[in-house]
């Protein structure tokens, strides 16, 4: 089977500066990474590869230093990477990316096969939004699967997937078809450590290059800054704030007891919610 | 079961090895580069101070798109004490040159930088690969590695440790000996971010300029070492060292010296107002030409930091590492090209062109120096820099006091803290060690 993974790289938050005087985040020079979300997704992945065999293609849309973050991936045992790179690309939103990296899904599936199951993370660390796993999905008319913890099992001559998802208060057990979409929850896997081979042969691969039209893109009113509605209207640091912690103290205390006068603490500092349980009926 | 074989495999991607594998890649040798950290330069500390000359003699044209932070206009040696310091300063306008002599880096960017062009000149470079251990034929010649990854060992005709000073994998391999703590300093660093313009306009810096301040005195609490402070374009390096030994003699905390380096009444306004970047912490070896290894034996050459080739009088490190990594890379070559074999006897080769070199000429001019400074710091990095605090005060201070008296007093102070006798040998024996 083939699986396309899309993965992402995104500035090591960890490592990331705003600057004192514009505000603005220094990109320049921030060790970049991958986007830590995507390696459950490519982890998860490879696994199937392991269980089904089959190839796993990774794919990213950015600027040509990308292309570590796709070395990186074959570092860790995929099979083959493409990099989405042009500079009509630059500036996308979600929605832009999602067109960019659905109409490669597409290519990809001419060139190297159609993918049974295309793999993103949960969401990236820097936009944060979990809206281009969707998006592609839309695009493409798969069925989707997003925050999926297991995939419980996978039958290819009946062409169903069975998946573990988590939902508001609690987990379901969903059955589709495939060829789909699933966009992994962090924590469900670890992300394996490449053997010696998959290093060498990483370091050694041609990446997969596309620009927009080598990709089949036509229509470049839907790419980078024209194709992208959403407009940042300001960039801020929060401004820090110290507030004195109160101890409490718990010594010689029952569960109930330390219950208490939790609350009566917090019912003193906030008088207003007291008023406002009340009411709400709110034991 | 990696099948292929190759003409070398390079542990590490530091200074040394970068210049080995890029000048042996360069000349169609099959090379293989493995480092440990996650990209080269995520885990090379230096201060960092670039020397144009010894990268020139390997990437001649570097300064086309080398990560080059200022070049170094301005050189500032102080003495402190406490509250001041007294200090020599050289700044020159000739430095402004075509090609400058000296530039601060971040290693960071700089290692991504040569190691790049260590792949395009062919070698195989692979990051978070650590090599375990060296694999060595009946004879016990070395003939590859073993890495902390699944599959291997990779075979190759010679290795060379490049693998920095702490050199686990040689020592390990019997190749070395443990370091002394007394041959090796322990240096902390802070990276300071500050608008460029901040930085210009404190130092009198224009453009691309850079400044250096070296300093020594009362800030190591008499335990041998040195602090530094270097300008970067938008941050500022700055740090201090001292000897372990002296460390775990007096106990003192490494980041308390560095502290109190920050808070120095000179040093505090130069990095007012900053936002600490990064820190790190390096060992340094100071053990100088008597501390030197076996450089080379059956399989194996080992180069930079991790051959201790450091010359701790004129701060000079990576300047020996790259020199060392080239030259063990020309002779791997000029024997590969002989047909020979890669063993004890041929690889004598590399220790003979280093001999040669200014690396070890440099290292033996100071062969005395570590131990005269070493055992006599209280003196040096003490009582002297407080004695001359107290005399140039002495000089500048206008209280009435006859100048005549004032000049009794000074020379009656440092003859009370050293004696007649002290003072003449520490001069005779500095003399001679530098000679």
């Amino acid at each position: 089977m083939h699986i396309v993974v899309c993965i992402k790289q995104v500035p090591d938050s960890a490592q990331i500066r705003v600057h004192p005087v514009t505000n603005t985040i220094m990109r320049q020079g921030v060790p970049t990474i991958i986007n830590p979300y995507d390696l459950f997704a490519l982890e998860e992945a490879l696994r199937l590869r392991g269980a089904h065999g089959g190839e796993v293609t990774v794919l990213t849309m950015g600027p040509p230093m990308a292309e570590d973050a796709l070395r990186k991936a074959l570092t860790y045992g995929a099979d083959r990477a493409v990099l989405l790179t042009d500079r009509c690309f630059a500036g996308s939103d979600t929605l832009a990316t999602s067109f960019a990296l659905s109409r490669a899904i597409v290519r990809i599936g001419e060139t190297f096969g159609a993918p049974d199951i295309v793999f993103a993370g949960k969401q990236t660390i820097d936009g944060d939004t979990a809206q281009v796993g969707p998006g592609i999905a839309k695009r493409l008319g798969l069925l989707q699967f997003t925050y999926v913890a297991k995939i419980a099992s996978i039958d290819l001559d009946a062409r169903e997937i069975t998946v573990k998802r988590r939902s508001e208060g609690g987990m379901q057990m969903l059955k589709s078809r495939l060829p789909c979409l699933i966009t992994m929850l962090e924590g469900t896997n670890e992300i394996r450590r490449g053997s010696l081979d998959d290093a060498l042969r990483a370091a050694r691969s041609q990446i997969v290059k596309w620009s927009a039209a080598e990709a089949g893109i036509e229509d470049l009113t839907k790419c980078g800054l024209r194709g992208s509605p959403t407009v940042v209207k300001r960039v801020f640091a929060p401004t820090t704030r110290a507030e004195k912690a109160t101890q409490i103290d718990m010594t010689d205390k029952t569960q109930h007891g330390v219950a208490d006068e939790l609350i009566a603490a917090i019912f003193t500092r906030q008088p207003a919610l007291e008023h406002e349980l009340a009411f709400d009926g709110g034991q | 079961m990696i099948e292929e074989e190759f003409d070398a495999i390079v542990v590490g991607a530091g200074m040394s090895g970068n210049a080995a594998a890029y000048t042996m890649a360069r000349q169609g040798l099959t090379v293989l580069q493995l480092e440990r950290g996650e990209y080269p330069g995520s885990k090379n500390v230096q201060g960092a101070i670039m020397y144009a000359d010894m990268l020139e003699q390997i990437i001649p044209d570097f300064r086309n798109d080398a990560p080059l932070e200022r070049h170094l206009v301005e050189q500032r040696f102080w003495l402190m004490d406490d509250t001041s310091h007294t200090g020599m300063q050289y700044r020159s306008d000739d430095f402004n040159e075509a090609k400058p002599n000296r530039y601060t880096i971040i290693r960071a960017q700089f290692d991504k930088w040569f190691s790049r062009k260590v792949r395009e000149a062919g070698a195989t470079v692979l990051c978070e690969t650590t090599v375990t251990d060296l694999v060595r034929n009946a004879k016990g010649k070395v003939i590859g590695v073993r890495t902390d990854r699944a599959g291997g060992p990779i075979y190759a005709d010679v290795v060379v440790l490049a693998e920095g000073v702490n050199g686990l994998l040689g020592t390990r391999a019997g190749l070395r000996k443990m370091l002394k703590p007394q041959s090796v300093a322990l240096a902390v660093k802070e990276m300071h971010f500050l608008p460029d313009e901040v930085i210009e306009q404190r130092f009198g810096l224009q453009g691309d300029e850079g400044c250096v301040i070296e300093a020594a005195g009362t800030i190591s609490r008499s335990m041998a070492g040195l602090a530094f402070l270097y300008t970067n374009k938008e941050s500022i390096s700055l740090g201090i060292g001292c000897l372990v030994s002296d460390f775990a003699k007096t106990m003192e905390s490494p980041y308390v010296l560095l502290d109190a380096f920050k808070n120095h009444p000179s040093i505090r306004p130069l990095i007012a107002g900053s936002e600490v970047k990064e820190y790190s912490a390096h060992l340094i070896p100071e053990g100088g030409y008597k501390a030197i290894p076996q450089l080379f034996g059956d399989g194996w050459v080992a180069v930079g930091d991790a051959a201790q080739l450091n010359n701790a009088i004129h701060r000079e490190g990576s300047n020996l590492a790259m020199t060392s990594g080239r030259i063990a890379g020309e002779a791997i070559i000029e024997i590969k090209g002989r047909n020979q074999p890669m063993i004890r006897r041929n690889l004598a080769l590399y220790k003979t062109m280093l001999d040669k070199s200014f690396v070890v000429k440099d290292l033996r001019k100071y062969k005395d120096m570590p131990a005269l400074i070493h055992t006599n710091s209280r003196n040096f990095f003490m009582t002297y820099p407080q004695l001359m605090s107290q005399a140039a005060q002495n000089f500048m201070r206008v209280d009435g006091t006859p100048k005549i008296e004032k000049e009794k007093a000074t020379t009656a102070a440092f003859i009370k803290a050293r004696s007649r006798w002290g003072l003449i040998s520490d001069v005779v024996r500095l003399a001679l060690a530098w000679r």
